[in-house]
């Protein structure tokens, strides 16, 4: 069967297009989206239909992990000229006798979250980074109890003292969905014992139902 | 080094022996360029969040060491409805507070399904409170009061949906309280009645 002959083409393409594209794909990535925080464990918040966005500054943040371990953090504002991990760091030191260095609070100014107990904070804080990242990660977490007055509740003495050196912290606990509930209610309780009965849950974001807007008539449900 | 061509020069007359320059073509293969920018995108993927974490506020109610479980129970029992949580995402509900020890309270199971779920308990006993209102029978200060109360066996899951579900259906009056050992009892049998789910 006689064909038509198709001319030859060349096999190369533009790639402009391709090029302008990807390019603008990158511009839009790096413009939309933050880096991930530094998590000292993966923890996949439940989601809620609340939009309260979270701040970035004068945040306490309580992980829970699904085991159950507590970790503690702080952001590092600027409190009287002081950065606030450095004086929360302080003043754990001097409470607790924990004869820490000034190299070893440094690494507590620029480390992660928190998840040991106090006798374990030395330690950990002279440990190379490499190091303190696997020991995160086999970290038994902040021990908790109900009762605050526990001198075993250390969650507790850290709350109170990174309160003193940032009064206007907002208390967060970052829990995962699949955490027991028993757990959440150690903290609860330990914050109930400081006094404290305003806190956040961290979620993330969810779809509002139909059902709001029937609840919230004066909200129109053209906004999703 | 990148060094300058001169052994050609010497003005620009083209004689024989000459070379010529070759014409070359400014297209260039963006390829590597494409390659490159979409490296970055994945990377970018990777290592970045799109949504800020959002948070959602609560307030436990004030707690005296010094107070009563009398005051606690100043609820109007008929305004008032009990969700107790419990394992495999299950949510049990009694109308009241259970503030009669003897006489155990119809305790009902449901699921936090869109449909059919503690979503139209809640907005069927907010609807029955409103109408006590209207008939009477509730003071116009009376709100509908839901007490949360956790067990040991449901997940940080369970409890978020249901705090959820107070700001999906406006409910102002709630509280997460702890779970009594007679609730515990009455959720057993209630399990205990219903073998099948």
């Amino acid at each position: 069967m006689p064909h038509a002959k198709l001319p030859r083409k060349s096999t190369h393409i533009d790639m402009t297009a391709m090029c302008d594209v990807a390019f603008l794909l990158l511009t839009f990535f790096m413009l939309a989206t933050k880096f991930k925080p530094d998590e000292p464990v993966v923890v996949e918040t439940p989601k809620s239909i609340s939009d309260i966005v979270l701040p970035d500054r004068n945040i306490m943040l309580i992980t829970l992990d699904p085991q159950g371990r507590i970790f503690f953090a702080i952001d590092d504002t600027i409190i009287d000229g002081h950065p606030a991990r450095k004086s929360l760091i302080d003043s754990v030191n001097v409470h607790k006798r924990l004869q820490i260095t000034d190299v070893e609070e440094k690494a507590f100014e620029i480390g992660p979250s928190i998840g040991i107990p106090f006798n374990q904070l030395k330690s950990f804080l002279s440990a190379s980074q490499a190091d303190q990242k696997i020991m995160v990660e086999n970290a038994p977490g902040i021990p908790v109890d109900t009762a605050v007055d526990n001198p075993n509740n250390e969650l507790a003495e850290w709350i109170r003292s990174a309160r003193n050196v940032n009064p206007k912290l907002r208390i967060c606990i970052k829990a995962d969905k699949g955490t027991s509930y028993p757990n959440v209610h150690k903290i609860i309780r330990t914050l109930e014992g400081l006094k404290i009965y305003r806190f956040n849950l961290i979620t993330s974001l969810e779809g509002l139902p139909q059902a709001y807007f029937d609840a919230h008539p004066e909200e129109k449900s053209g906004k999703k | 080094m990148a060094e300058m061509d001169t052994s050609s020069s010497g003005g620009h007359k083209k004689g024989p022996g000459v070379k010529k320059g070759k014409k070359l073509s400014t297209r260039i293969d963006l390829t590597p360029m494409v390659d490159l920018g979409f490296l970055l995108i994945t990377f970018f993927m990777y290592t970045t969040t799109m949504a800020k974490p959002k948070t959602m506020e609560i307030n436990m109610p004030y707690k005296d060491p010094n107070m009563k479980i009398e005051e606690l129970n100043k609820v109007k029992e008929s305004a008032a409805i009990t969700v107790l949580l419990s394992k495999k995402d299950r949510v049990y509900y009694y109308e009241g507070i259970g503030s009669d020890p003897n006489k155990a309270p119809d305790i009902k199971v449901t699921y936090f399904t869109d449909k059919k779920g503690i979503r139209d308990v809640l907005i069927a006993k907010k609807k029955m409170v409103n109408d006590m209102k209207r008939a009477g029978t509730l003071g116009p200060k009376d709100e509908t009061t839901v007490l949360i109360k956790p067990d040991s066996t449901s997940n940080y899951k369970d409890l978020v949906n249901m705090l959820d579900e107070m700001n999906i259906n406006d409910i102002r009056v709630y509280a997460i309280v702890d779970i009594t050992e007679l609730e515990q009892d009455w959720i057993k049998q209630t399990e205990a009645a219903n073998p099948g789910n």
